[in-house]
């Protein structure tokens, strides 16, 4: 019994952070801010969630392929998001007006100026 | 307009929050899904009405994680194994088209 409220608190808190991070989807305002927002909130929300029907579900075929399942968010959503970030980037899409220093696009400059024949 | 819009948003999610939990006679399950279901509606929003290409790409790759989730829920309600299965065939469909959509948007074709 206390299983099934320990399996329910967990499919809560994980709603609960999917709900915030897809409202940091909508309301913050550049593209590299609305990304770290919605895929931390989304990635951690969701691998609550499974757990929590693992909790629920014990040691079957359906809670085993819910643990298969946070395996597999926590390999794959943050190399999705590093390389839409990468590639937003890449493609000169301007960072928000409020924001003050961008090290990627210095560190880039630097790379490209410096002497390329010291090997 | 700064004010109206922020009241109207908090109009929308009052009204929702309010029928969904007092209002409709359903298990806690089905409720919790239906805040899922909300949070995808949200998403669909920024997909529509992306200023650039990149936040369209971004509202696909979190409506994939979501959708995810939803299932997990969904066979949960139904006390079905298969949905599971459903669920993780979506997640490696979603990656590998995030990943194809990110080097589309870059500039590069797809076998280099």
């Amino acid at each position: 019994m206390i299983r099934q409220q320990i399996g329910m608190i967990l499919i809560g808190i994980g709603i609960l952070f999917n709900f915030l991070g897809v409202l940091g989807l909508i309301r913050l305002p550049d593209v590299y801010n609305r990304l770290q927002a919605a895929t931390k909130c989304v990635t951690f929300g969701s691998a609550g969630l499974l757990f929590g029907v693992f909790v629920l579900q014990g040691f079957s075929s359906f809670g085993i392929k819910a643990l298969l399942g946070i395996g597999f968010i926590f390999l794959t959503s943050p190399v999705a998001a590093h390389a839409i970030a990468r590639a937003a980037h890449r493609s000169r899409i301007p960072l928000c007006p409020e924001s003050t220093t961008d090290a990627y696009e210095s560190d880039r400059e630097l790379r490209e100026e410096a002497p390329r024949d010291v090997a | 307009m700064r004010a109206l819009r922020w009241f109207l948003a908090a109009v929308i999610l009052g009204v929702l929050a309010y029928f969904n939990f007092f209002v409709l006679r359903a298990p806690l399950l089905v409720k919790l899904i239906n805040v899922s279901l909300f949070s995808a509606l949200f998403v669909l929003y920024r997909v529509v009405r992306g200023p650039s290409p990149a936040d369209r790409i971004i509202a696909v790759d979190i409506l994939g994680i979501l959708i995810i989730s939803v299932l997990a829920l969904y066979g949960l309600a139904h006390g079905q194994g298969f949905f599971m299965d459903i669920a993780l065939i979506w997640a490696l469909l979603s990656f590998v088209a995030s990943l194809a959509f990110a080097k589309i948007l870059e500039g590069r074709g797809l076998d280099d």
